[in-house]
């Protein structure tokens, strides 16, 4: 090499583990940015930032009804974030969750549809047990390839989840069509015996969520398939010398990943649709991953930042209504705050050193 | 009618050839970026935008490159300076392209005069066919070949030029050696920082000018929501498809294409399938893609080896 040697005039340097309330400090810091940021933006269109925010916050708490709303938006994310979660502790990048919720919901709807004779509990406990079975076995597909053959899982659960959309089309267009319905195609309306019951005003899937909260953090926590899930999260190998069966805990923690999906999109199918629709999902399995992330895969973490996000999402109708500006602004800020929190964790990490002169 | 359908294969595989280009520029230089979908969806609302206001296609192919540009610098900051996970990353831009995409869209709606908003007259000329003189009267071969619009043109040709770049100069050879090995790359004396960026950059640029041939072209010339539609994510896939290779990109592109546009080419008389599957079926074979080069695992048309993974440079 030449002798003039480029030394960078910044290096990046690894420092040893910041405190933990540095790292919250740092993370508080990144969020107040990212508000902020989002604030310019508004600005930039002509808005009053804060009166924005503040009609999003009041927005979602206005009155009973707008919490209630609030809380719709929240189960199915919570519940698919906390699916999500799973499988990301173990480094398996489950990008499917659209799918899963979709598939979970086409097969508990097909109880709702053709069998809404049975008794009440028995056909929710029947549609619940479907959603399950069905999102976790299109979770059990990519997991299968990813184990046997190493096939990336990232690109199979994404076109997954377009080839389950495609089936409500399929469905919709064809077999399940609703003769009764004019216009566009459409399945039918759920009987009221195959909906699920309002505990508090809302659909009692949030009492499900919050049993699911618990489970998954019971499981990731104290239990002997969690600590294989971080095991082989942090590393293949080292769980592979420990005697763990790899294969077996990826299959395992997909088939419980993507079932959680699936009585996500049975609740969502049944406590909010009424109905299969197409927009059953409805990105929420995208969102999901955001939500995770943001709670670093800690379940209670999600519970806080998906009630934020669904906060977020109700209060942007509201200022849909009031401004007229597009609902599309919860993605965007959504997307900014983990852009600030994932550029965060570098300073955490590491740190920036100005080059001496003369190399070092 | 085998020759119209050729011919709106093409039509239909050209904004999946920019977005396949796009991301095999972004996965030699060592980063899955699965943000295609946003850088796309960027660029088809700056493109679109652009043209609507300078009536000018030079403006708008800009504007669509900037914006993808723009889009892919958010991903390279977090991933190549702060060493941010590449997958999380990738799916939040995807996320928020396709959000501030539409989010700008719907106010230009709203804010517009009559409601709508479409290309006025001077571009809607530019971006439409153009028959290669002399070129595009040759039975057959003349409508095959010479009747695409300009973005069909521009798409090939900047697929060949990044097949080159790759193949036969150094850059793309020290480009690509970055992808396969970071470490040794640097310590060769390859300036690895430099070339990540110039070439994830690069990437998100060609990428946000397959977005604008969605807005601009595919609808029509008139602005709708969500003018992507999940091209981006086809595309992600259609590298593997192309093996890493932009010449391939070529064909995988037209193919995926034609997938895509098969039902309404399909004899009917034959067999009735449901258009749900035809819908299907480009992903149903990238997934079968997916599967069967992951049980082949042919050493040569493997992902670079650097890819997903960041680089520290103390830590070689």
């Amino acid at each position: 090499m030449n002798s003039k040697s480029h030394v960078p005039f910044i290096r990046t340097v690894k420092i040893s583990e910041r405190s933990g309330k540095d790292t919250i400090k740092i993370r508080i810091a990144a969020f107040v940015l990212a508000l902020t940021a989002g604030g310019l933006f508004i600005l930039f269109l002509g808005y009053n930032p804060l009166e924005l925010y503040g009609t999003i916050i009041s927005g979602a708490f206005r009155s009973k009804m707008a919490f209630q709303a609030t809380i719709r938006f929240m189960i199915p994310l919570l519940m698919s974030s906390l699916g999500v979660a799973l499988a990301f502790k173990m480094r398996f990048w489950n990008i499917g969750a659209e799918g899963q919720i979709i598939v979970g919901a086409v097969c508990a709807s097909y109880f709702a549809l053709f069998h809404d004779n049975w008794p009440h509990f028995l056909l929710l406990i029947v549609m619940f047990a479907a959603g399950a079975i069905g999102g976790g076995l299109w979770g059990l597909i990519p997991a299968y390839f990813k184990s046997k053959y190493d096939t990336n899982e990232t690109l199979f659960t994404l076109m997954l989840n377009y080839i389950a959309l495609h089936i409500i089309t399929y469905l919709r267009d064809g077999p399940w069509k609703d003769p009764g319905s004019s216009g566009f195609p459409k399945i039918a309306r759920f009987t009221s015996n195959a909906q699920l019951d309002k505990v508090l005003g809302v659909h009692f899937g949030w009492i499900i969520a919050l049993i699911l909260l618990v489970l998954v953090f019971i499981y990731l926590k104290y239990t002997k398939h969690g600590y294989e899930i971080s095991v082989v999260g942090e590393s293949k190998s080292t769980a592979k010398y420990a005697g763990m069966n790899v294969k077996k805990i990826i299959l395992r923690t997909m088939v419980i990943s993507g079932g959680i999906c699936g009585i996500t999109g049975m609740i969502q199918a049944a406590g909010s649709d009424m109905t299969l629709a197409s927009s059953v999902a409805g990105g929420v399995g995208f969102t999901a991953i955001i939500v995770s992330w943001l709670a670093y895969l800690n379940p209670f973490g999600i519970l806080l930042v998906s009630f934020l996000f669904s906060v977020l999402e109700k209060g942007s109708s509201v200022m849909q209504s009031t401004y007229g500006l597009s609902t599309y602004f919860a993605s965007v800020l959504q997307g900014i705050i983990l852009f600030f929190i994932l550029g965060c964790e570098f300073f955490i990490r590491y740190k920036f050193v100005l080059t001496k002169k003369g190399g070092k | 009618m085998f020759i119209k359908f050729l011919i709106a294969a093409v039509f239909a595989g050209t904004p999946l050839l920019f977005g396949t280009v796009g991301e095999i520029m972004n996965e030699r230089a060592g980063h899955l970026n699965l943000g295609v979908e946003g850088m796309m969806a960027m660029g088809a609302c700056a493109g679109f935008m652009a043209g609507f206001f300078y009536d000018s296609i030079s403006i708008a192919l800009l504007a669509a490159f900037l914006a993808g540009m723009l889009g892919a610098l958010i991903y390279a900051v977090l991933t190549i300076t702060f060493m941010a996970n590449q997958n999380v990353t990738g799916l939040t831009l995807a996320i928020f392209g396709v959000g501030i995409s539409n989010f700008a869209g719907e106010f230009m709606l709203v804010n517009s005069a009559s409601n709508s908003l479409k290309l006025p007259e001077q571009i809607t000329a530019q971006i439409s066919n153009i028959n290669i003189p002399g070129l595009s009267t040759i039975p057959v071969l003349g409508p095959l070949f010479f009747q695409y619009n300009i973005f069909v043109y521009l798409g090939v040709l900047i697929a060949i030029t990044c097949g080159i770049y790759y193949s036969r100069t150094k850059t793309g050879l020290n480009v690509r050696a970055i992808g396969e090995n970071p470490g040794a790359a640097d310590a060769a004396g390859i300036k690895v920082t430099k070339l990540k960026y110039i070439n994830v950059l690069m990437g998100g640029g060609i990428c946000g000018i397959g977005g604008a041939y969605c807005s601009m072209i595919i609808n029509g010339g008139v602005w709708m929501n969500n003018p992507v539609n999940g091209q981006g994510w086809i595309a992600v896939a259609l590298v593997i498809f192309a093996s890493w290779k932009p010449f391939r990109a070529i064909f995988g592109s037209f193919i995926f294409g034609a997938f895509n546009i098969l039902k309404y080419y399909f004899p009917k008389t034959i067999i009735t399938i449901p258009n749900a599957f035809y819908d299907m079926l480009p992903f149903v074979i990238t997934a079968l893609v997916l599967v069967v080069t992951s049980i082949r695992k042919s050493k040569e048309n493997q992902q670079p080896a650097s890819c997903g993974v960041n680089y520290f440079r103390e830590e070689r």
